[in-house]
């Protein structure tokens, strides 16, 4: 009797703790959340979005360079990522199906997923600014490119192993020549799966602060030229949140809440794609 | 017969432009390795490899640098992260797998995931302006004033308490690695077989038993996995900690000192490094980095191979 009170009394402690463990948890992620919502939304307003920053110290101004900035930057990355992932992807998945190039690939890839993502800046640094003697938009693109292209590499190769092969073999007995096949038929089939991974991919990208800070640097006017400097809006949280002036705190709040927002629901919209796809 | 060969040059023109996308893993892999090497052989050959690694100096003006003080606080703030992290994260996937109610698993489980997609540049501001302030004002003083006392732990708590610490620093990653962590013990859970979790009830085990004694041994292989991959996310976290570490090049005893790891190192002076020595320096911390981060997440991502090997048989 007696041991058998310890154990359930045992029991229940454990598990009351794991409960707690997972409220405290969920607790400071929500606080956190929360936290950039009440302090965003104050500063969030129309001129955030259509005027150039005011002198630093000033009132208004908003930043319109950074959110410009910031969409050219990750537009060019995702022109040279999405592809690249796409179609190595489709290596993996179909021409190396099965072979060791592609298990080793696919290692390196889920490793250079994780992969400091300040280490990439460095890198782009020293390819593409320091033998060009400046910053440019073009390197910043070029370092989230690089952060991108596992991500969805990956999700590709997944997405496509999931097309049944009957359905390639069945293709095939038409006459179709291989790359037609992919194109018209796997593609096809897991086209929601693809949209997903690149979904994620901007999600992973679109809050990456490290790998732009000495390849796009920081602009404080407008600029849309991508072989110079450009604002970007991680960047510039950064720089405001670091700053002694109150307005660039309330900015950064702002631009923290619509970077935050953009990734969540991007996040989800991947999510439910794959969700009402595979039913899951 | 010639439709028939043009066809075959198409997919053979396929393969080799996939082929070619898929070896930029490779190129990148090994260009980010060969730039850093190169970058760096200025500090290699001044500084040698155990001197740069042991030595505390890092003086731009004297262009003396070593590596000791970044590699120290990115170990030291990464470890008491992955202390505070991995319990929790290990409790909230027993909650989630085995006592919340069917309908509130997957909720819990989205939203800790949904979590993980949080940008670091985030936690940053938060932890700056929201943690920092709370961490001064009410939990470090309370600290010093209990745990401060003791008389071998004082050294651990002195000083003033700012909030711009290692012990801000490294709850914030802690609160970072957690969704992460929890994510994946949570899927090794799932893999323990219901047969022998039910086989475990049949003979009196209680909840927690199964637990402790059939599902924590069971997935300890991926549990370790995402342990140790969380060790190399956290390594290589840069804003999050930037924000509230105070980039401070010394040896701090006390958690309420400000410290430097290499990533802030980076992030903070790779941009206005004016001399020769003092970017290749940069460079080689960089390339340190990126060797131990690679190194944790390859045996990492090892042990969670494994793992799924032995469960899906």
């Amino acid at each position: 009797m007696n041991v058998e009170k310890k154990r359930k009394i045992e029991g229940i402690i454990a598990l009351s703790l794991s409960g707690l463990a997972a409220a405290g948890g969920l607790f400071w992620l929500v606080y956190i959340l929360a936290d950039v919502l009440i302090h965003g939304i104050g500063a969030l307003r129309l001129s955030l979005f259509i005027n150039d920053p005011a002198p630093a110290g000033s009132d208004g101004g908003g930043l319109r360079n950074a959110f410009v900035g910031q969409l050219l930057i990750t537009l060019v990355a995702t022109l040279i990522g999405v592809p690249i992932g796409v179609l190595g992807g489709t290596f993996l998945a179909e021409y190396a199906r099965g072979k060791k190039i592609a298990r080793l690939i696919s290692i390196l890839s889920d490793i250079m997923v994780s992969v400091p993502s300040i280490v990439v800046g460095a890198f782009v640094y020293a390819i593409l600014v320091r033998p060009l003697h400046h910053f440019s938009g073009w390197a910043g693109a070029l370092a989230l490119a690089i952060i991108m292209i596992p991500v969805v590499l990956r999700t590709t190769e997944d997405m496509l192993s999931l097309v049944p092969w009957t359905v390639r073999e069945a293709a095939f007995a038409l006459g179709a020549p291989y790359y037609k096949v992919i194109i018209q038929v796997v593609y096809r089939g897991a086209a929601t799966g693809i949209l997903t991974g690149v979904l994620l991919s901007l999600a992973r990208v679109a809050g990456e602060t490290a790998p732009l800070l000495f390849t796009s640097f920081n602009n404080n006017f407008f600029s849309s030229n991508m072989n110079g400097p450009i604002a970007s809006l991680t960047v510039t949280i950064f720089q405001y949140a670091m700053g002694p002036y109150k307005t660039w705190h309330a900015q950064a709040w702002a631009a923290s809440l619509v970077i935050t927002l953009f990734v969540l629901a991007l996040t989800i919209l991947g999510r439910l794609a794959l969700k009402w796809r595979y039913k899951r | 017969m010639p439709v028939f060969s043009k066809k075959i040059s198409w997919d053979l023109f396929f393969s080799f432009i996939t082929a070619a996308a898929s070896l930029t893993i490779i190129i990148f892999i090994g260009g980010i390795l060969i730039v850093l090497v190169s970058e760096s052989s200025l500090a290699i050959g001044k500084f040698g490899f155990l001197k740069f690694l042991t030595s505390t100096a890092w003086n731009p003006v004297t262009s003396e640098f070593g590596a000791a003080t970044s590699i120290y606080g990115t170990f030291l703030t990464t470890i008491i992260a992955l202390i505070i992290a991995i319990p929790i994260a290990i409790g909230i996937a027993i909650f989630v797998t085995e006592i919340a109610p069917n309908f509130l698993k997957g909720p819990i489980g989205g939203a800790i995931e949904l979590l993980a997609a949080i940008p670091s540049i985030i936690y940053g501001m938060w932890g700056l302006f929201t943690l920092a302030p709370i961490m001064s004002k009410y939990i470090e003083p309370a600290l010093q004033n209990t745990l401060g006392k003791l008389p071998v732990l004082e050294i651990l708590f002195k000083g003033t308490p700012l909030g711009i610490d290692i012990f801000t620093a490294s709850i914030i990653l802690s609160i970072m690695i957690i969704p992460f962590t929890a994510s994946i013990s949570r899927d090794a859970f799932n893999l323990t077989p219901n047969v022998v979790k039910e086989s475990a009830y049949a003979i009196g085990a209680t909840k927690w038993e199964v637990v402790k004694n059939v599902v924590l041994p069971y997935s300890k292989l991926g549990v370790f996995g995402g342990a140790a991959l969380s060790l190399g996310r956290a390594l290589g976290e840069t804003m999050a900690v930037a924000f509230v570490l105070g980039n401070n090049h010394k040896i701090a005893t006390s958690l309420f000192d400000a410290a430097s790891t290499i990533t802030v190192t980076l992030a903070n002076e790779f941009a206005e490094a004016d001399s020769d020595i003092y970017l290749s320096s940069l460079y080689y911390l960089a390339l340190v980095l990126f060797v131990l981060s690679f190194a944790i997440l390859a045996i990492a991502k090892f042990f969670l191979l494994k793992a799924e090997k032995r469960y899906s048989r």
